[in-house]
């Protein structure tokens, strides 16, 4: 910031406000930067019409006030053909060159699409991307990262210049996970999963935040982004693993307790099973996996005896409170064997990291053509509540 | 305040007890002022025995005119309220750097954000249309009444209703710390089990009753009972978008009403609706809420689209640039809004192709909207403009609300939206079409229609003052939020940490202050006019040389509208009046059928309040009682058939006959 | 360019007392009502649609659904909208005694098929299959018990009704009245028939 005050001092009203730079204009990572390209270009595009009705209105303002005599006045022109076909078909073509830019835009920068290029020049080539689990508490952000077997709160490191994968995912209430720097934003919903993929181009200390509002502590849910050199990274795993804390299920369920203004933690060695048990809500034990559940409602419930498979719910968990003309909370209990469960929550739906068919036809990386309705309910495309490898024959 | 997580329960009470009164200094002094303010008032009231001259004039009157003016006092008390949360969240935001956590703490904070939503969309800005649209579009259409006038007076006491159940909550309990929407889980029982959300449904609910049954109202008035000759296509433009409005309305409203009932349900009896266990399923809220929510910009909007047209051609002289084609674009907005609701929650992950299908459903309604603002700049060509103050606004707007627009349509390109979604460029954005679109319109609609009501015009000079102090007071306010969302900071924050934001959000702040001056100027303006109403008098009944309906009859026009109904051979029915030389017809005057004023509606709106109040209280047994106290008085009300009498022919002739003196003697 | 004329259109207010039709806005009024009413139905239907596979691991329709039962209470409900249109043919022909009784008769039938309601659903809640067991068992009580709280208010405004006609007979005010409730109970008819067909019958199969 004192680099900024020295070269801009001379405007002498304006040195405080250069303090900051619009990150989401001036963004560092590649997904980022290309949203921000779009914001400008559809900005620009608008700006074609915008521009000339505002001086318009000024200059017949001026031209047409009442103490102007000179004006023509024309009071019963009300009406003209060719003018009033111009006044539709300026903002419909605008419309149209901002839909097709949309159109493409959308898909070639959809969250869930795997990025085939880490900055405009580079390629992705053979390189998977880093896995991050992301589950936001109240009021904190749990990261897991499961390749690497460390987790940790209120703080992220990734490499730079390596595809991230986010998968996202909230214990309580609805939220939204934000880098500005990094990629646009993605909720993060209980019961669900979300998916984004971003990058970093260049290293340095960002600003992650909640960006969809919470509950009390949403304020203090922010954490610092470290994009950070291969060697750096492995020191930070390194150093998160020698933190020694494990995360198990116990331990997280001690974490999803409320809190605010959390300071970095990290974890090592984290359950496995625990993102996908987070996603399935089920970390408490005995209480029914969602994919479980879900299966047996594909084949249309557990009948009557379901009615009693039922255990109350501890009363004093987070987000439990009896309502006042009904029965106490309850859970549904699961049946699945130890086994079963195991190979449940293990089979998660396979992502497709690799990047796609680089057809030229429809834009780079585009799917082949598909009607505008054609919702193909692949795993990763729709949120809709699929916990991985959940049976999904409700929807 | 500490609320202790299991309230115990009363018969006589339910869960109202001492914790029930907030521990807040802030809100301790606002309870002392308003109950200072209160007494003063009910004392004044009682001194200069007013008391029964509001009720049988105004609380129990069914004529369409008092009811509008009602409903824009209402939204202009609700007005200040609101306003006052904007202000201090814009003091909040302001000090909360380097550590400070402001003065606010999260409890506080969290619902001033709420009601400051809440309040300025149901009992700010729906008032003040519903209030507008009652008072214009009967006299527009040359009819003495709405289609239902008891229904009318219902309506508008269900609107109070909701709005002293939401100011309540503000002395008695709390309000909802959800934002304006309340979305679940949080606003569920497991994560807001006090009475915060509980007042939020319940003063929506009671509401949206008055809301939905003065659409129906206005809109089976404007298809029944339009004057001889007005065919669709020569209502006037207000009457137009008004009808669009209420159409909007009648589909929109029943929408969040059945919402907030299963929201309901999920709180009251632990149903699985918007859990997110047992199958229950949020997203479905967001989408069932932005369904209505969506439409609902469009209520607000399109009856000041109508007030820019009727000023723009006043005021330039001119007929209206392209009637033709700004009907046809109202009705294309009409539609268009119930396809785009998805385009507030693009990141909520649905998938390229669906959020591209709503991204661009919503950029081809810029495309009406835009024919709009160049049939208003097309009507200033080659015409003589006077710059009142309605046209001052109009100009104002014309200039902001493009700029908001365009944002607009950049949150709708979907990857725009992944960096700007929950940002203050969005919060930027919606105060910018709803202050420069909604607000100053309103603002406009009171200069031009305030001496039709009253009979008196508004003092410019303060009128000037206020506008100058909205419009740079507006821009200050907003353009740093506009950076703001750039720089990637998120709406509903409390506290910061960045101090290179700071300066942002104290010029914001300043921007405020500004604000407060434009509407104290406003008051003063209001206060200054009626001290003044004798130089400012109109008694012409056209004080702006008119082209529509209302500006025929006198000001403010007798409780009949007309004494005779007029025919219409065109648009600007008024305006071919004035220029074949029409003037008042001197038959022999009849005995004129109007409905009897009723007491009815505020009865049966007070029952529901106060069973609003039960149920947020779990008061069963007053819930049970008030609910029964609803059924039995409107049964009664319907075994009331002698609900219509007749204006004598001689009390019209009085009145035209002294209708006939003030035009002579402002001719003379 | 449009062409304005110079010699007035025709006159331009109506000094001919006119004939000034009481209510006339009363059916179209109730009309746009109902159609608001029936939007909330619509909402209703469609989170069934969403929520009604989601069983919880619970029973589902054919658990707990009794056709026979369903089905004796649609013809219940069929039954008073016929014997509502013979009040209507009755009112027409002014037989204000007739009207009355076959009011009375919709009454029964009204109030047969609330009580068959109240059973089933007293019978689903002391199975254990009240509206918190499952999201789809939230929104068939929140579904079909909305039809059911409308139908009650019917018949208290029915009963109203045929007080208000003893009292004041078949004034022109009583028969307006006595439409907009026709228009209300047949379209209580029509939701019924979305509920028996999408929620009983598409459930059991």
């Amino acid at each position: 910031m004192a680099h900024h005050l020295k070269r801009l001092s001379w405007l002498a009203p304006l040195p405080l406000l250069a303090g900051c730079k619009p990150v989401v204009l001036s963004p560092s990572g590649d997904v980022a930067a290309r949203q921000a390209d779009l914001l400008v270009q559809s900005t620009l595009l608008m700006l074609i019409i915008i521009v000339p009705v505002m001086a318009l209105t000024v200059f017949f303002a001026w031209r047409y006030r009442a103490t102007n005599k000179q004006a023509s006045y024309d009071p019963d022109w009300d009406h003209s053909t060719k003018l009033e076909l111009v006044i539709w078909a300026i903002p419909l073509l605008i419309i149209v060159s901002l839909g097709a830019l949309t159109w493409v835009g959308t898909h070639l920068l959809d969250p869930y699409r795997p990025l085939d290029r880490i900055d405009a020049e580079t390629p992705v080539a053979n390189q998977q991307p880093l896995q991050v689990q992301v589950v936001a508490l109240d009021w904190k952000w749990l990261f897991i990262y499961p390749e690497q077997g460390v987790a940790s709160v209120n703080q992220l490191a990734v490499p730079v210049d390596r595809p991230v994968e986010f998968t996202l995912t909230s214990t309580s209430v609805m939220n939204a996970f934000y880098i500005p720097a990094m990629a646009g934003m993605i909720y993060a919903m209980p019961g669900m999963q979300t998916t984004l993929h971003g990058v970093f181009n260049h290293p340095g200390e960002y600003q992650g935040l909640a960006s969809h509002y919470s509950g009390a502590g949403f304020s203090g849910m922010r954490f610092k982004a470290h994009a950070l050199d291969a060697a750096g990274f492995d020191g930070w795993v390194a150093q998160a693993r020698a933190s020694g804390e494990t995360l198990d299920r116990a331990r997280y369920l001690d974490l999803e307790k409320p809190s605010e203004n959390v300071p970095p933690m990290a974890f090592a060695p984290v359950d496995p099973q625990l993102f996908s048990r987070v996603v399935n809500m089920c970390v408490e034990e005995g209480r029914m996996c969602m994919a479980e559940m879900m299966a047996l409602d594909a084949q249309g419930g557990m009948g009557l005896p379901g009615i009693a498979n039922v255990a109350l719910a501890d009363a004093d968990a987070p987000g439990t409170a009896r309502p006042v003309l009904g029965l106490p909370p309850f859970q549904v209990s699961g049946i699945c064997s130890v086994e079963e469960l195991n190979q449940m929550l293990a089979s998660t739906a396979p992502t497709d990291s690799a990047p796609r068919d680089l057809a030229p036809l429809r834009g780079r990386g585009l799917d082949a053509p598909r009607g505008i309705l054609d919702l193909n309910l692949l795993p990763n495309r729709l949120t809709q509540s699929v916990p991985p490898g959940g049976a999904d024959q409700n929807l | 305040m500490a609320i202790p997580s299991e309230i115990p329960t009363t018969f006589l009470l339910g869960r109202l007890d001492w914790h029930a009164i907030p521990q807040d200094p802030i809100v301790w002094a606002t309870g002392v002022v308003v109950a200072i303010g209160g007494v003063a008032m009910l004392w004044m009231l009682h001194k200069y025995r007013l008391w029964s001259y509001l009720w049988t004039e105004w609380f129990t009157s069914v004529d369409h005119k008092k009811i509008g003016i009602m409903y824009i006092v209402l939204a202009l008390v609700m007005f200040v309220r609101g306003f006052a949360d904007a202000i201090m969240m814009r003091l909040q935001q302001a000090i909360a750097f380097n550590g400070s956590e402001g003065y606010l703490n999260a409890h506080h904070y969290d619902q001033i954000f709420s009601a400051h939503g809440v309040i300025m969309i149901f009992f700010v800005a729906m008032p003040f249309v519903t209030g507008l649209m009652n008072f214009v579009v009967p006299l527009q259409i040359g009819a003495r009444d709405v289609s239902f006038p008891f229904l009318n007076n219902f309506s508008f006491w269900m609107t109070v209703g909701g709005a002293v159940l939401t100011m309540m909550s503000l002395f008695v309990g709390e309000f909802a710390q959800t934002g304006w929407l309340a979305f679940p889980p949080l606003s569920g029982l497991g994560y807001s089990p006090y009475v915060g959300v509980d007042y939020y449904i319940w003063g929506l609910q009671v509401a949206g009753v008055g809301t939905t049954l003065s659409g129906i109202n206005l809109l089976v008035t404007i298809i029944k009972m339009r004057a001889p000759g007005m065919t669709m296509m020569r209502m006037p433009i207000f009457t137009w978008t008004a009808l669009c409005t209420n159409i909007l309305i009648v589909a929109s409203f029943p929408v969040l009403t059945a919402t907030l009932v299963l929201l309901t349900l999920d709180r009251y009896v632990g149903t699985n609706f918007f859990t997110n266990d047992l199958g229950g399923n949020a997203m479905m809220y967001v989408n069932l809420i932005w369904i209505w929510g969506h439409p609902e910009v469009y209520i607000l909007i399109l009856p000041l689209f109508g007030v820019y047209s009727e000023v723009v051609a006043t005021f330039t002289g001119k007929r209206l640039f392209g009637y033709t084609s700004m009907v046809y674009a109202t009705v294309c907005i009409t539609i268009l809004s119930y396809l785009v609701w998805l385009h507030h929650f693009f990141t909520m992950g649905s998938g390229a192709s669906v959020n591209s299908f709503f991204g661009i459903t919503t950029m081809i309604i810029s495309v009406p909207t835009g024919a709009k603002i160049f049939n208003w700049l097309f009507t200033m060509y080659r015409s003589r403009i006077r710059f009142e103050l309605p046209m001052m606004w109009t100009v104002a707007f014309m200039l902001t609300f493009v700029i908001g627009g365009m944002t607009g349509v950049l949150l709708a390109v979907p990857p725009a939206d992944f960096v700007l979604h929950n940002s203050l460029f969005l919060v930027a954005h919606f105060h910018n079409v709803i202050i420069g679109g909604v607000l100053f319109g309103l603002f406009a609609a009171v200069y031009y229609w305030w001496p039709k009501a009253f009979g008196f015009r508004l003092d410019p000079w303060w009128g000037k003052v206020s506008f100058w102090f909205w419009v740079v007071g507006f821009w200050t306010a907003f353009a740093p939020l506009y950076v703001l969302g750039l720089m990637g900071v998120t709406r509903r924050m409390r506290v910061f940490d960045d101090p290179g934001l700071q300066i942002w959000f104290i010029i914001a702040a300043l921007g405020a202050v500004l604000i407060a001056i434009g509407i104290a100027a406003m008051f003063i303006q209001f206060g200054v006019s009626i001290m003044r109403r004798d130089q400012l008098r109109d008694e012409t009944g056209d004080p702006w040389n008119g082209r529509t309906l209302e500006w025929a009859t006198s000001s403010p026009p007798p409780a009949y509208n007309f004494a005779f109904t007029p025919v219409s051979h065109g648009l600007d029915t008024w305006w071919d009046m004035k220029r074949f030389g029409q003037t008042r017809p001197r038959a022999e005057y009849l005995p004129i059928h109007m409905p009897k004023n009723t007491g009815a509606g505020v009865v049966i709106a007070a029952f529901a309040t106060i069973c609003g109040f039960a149920l947020v209280w779990y008061i069963w047994w007053l819930a049970a009682l008030s609910f029964a106290g609803v059924v039995i008085a409107s049964i009664a009300h319907t075994f009331n058939y002698g609900r219509d009498y007749h204006i004598p022919a001689a009390e019209v002739r009085a009145t035209e006959a002294a209708r006939d003196r003030q035009l002579a003697s402002a001719r003379a | 360019m449009s062409t304005v004329s110079q010699t007035p259109p025709g006159t331009f207010w109506e000094t001919e007392p006119h004939h000034h039709h009481e209510g006339a806005s009363t059916s179209i009024g109730f009309w746009v009502y109902l159609m608001s009413d029936c939007l909330m139905f619509a909402i209703l239907f469609a989170t069934f649609g969403v929520l009604g596979g989601s069983y919880a691991a619970g029973p589902g329709p054919k658990d707990l659904f009794d056709l026979e039962l369903v089905a004796l209470n649609t013809a219940f409900l069929l039954l008073s909208s016929i014997t509502y249109g013979f009040a209507m043919l009755a009112m027409v022909k002014n037989n204000r005694n007739g009207t009355l009784a076959w009011l009375a008769v919709t009454l029964v039938f009204g109030l047969a098929f609330l009580g068959v309601e109240l059973y089933e659903f007293n019978h689903l809640i002391h199975l254990g299959a009240g509206p918190q067991r499952s999201a789809f068992l939230s929104s068939f009580f929140a579904l079909v018990g909305t039809h059911g709280l409308h139908v009650a208010f019917g018949c208290l405004w029915l009963v109203t009704l045929m007080i208000q006609v003893r009292q004041r007979g078949l004034i022109p005010a009583n028969r307006r009245r006595l439409s907009c409730l026709s228009m209300f109970w047949h379209f209580l008819d029509v939701i019924w028939i979305g509920v028996f067909t999408f929620v009983y019958l598409l459930g059991m199969i």
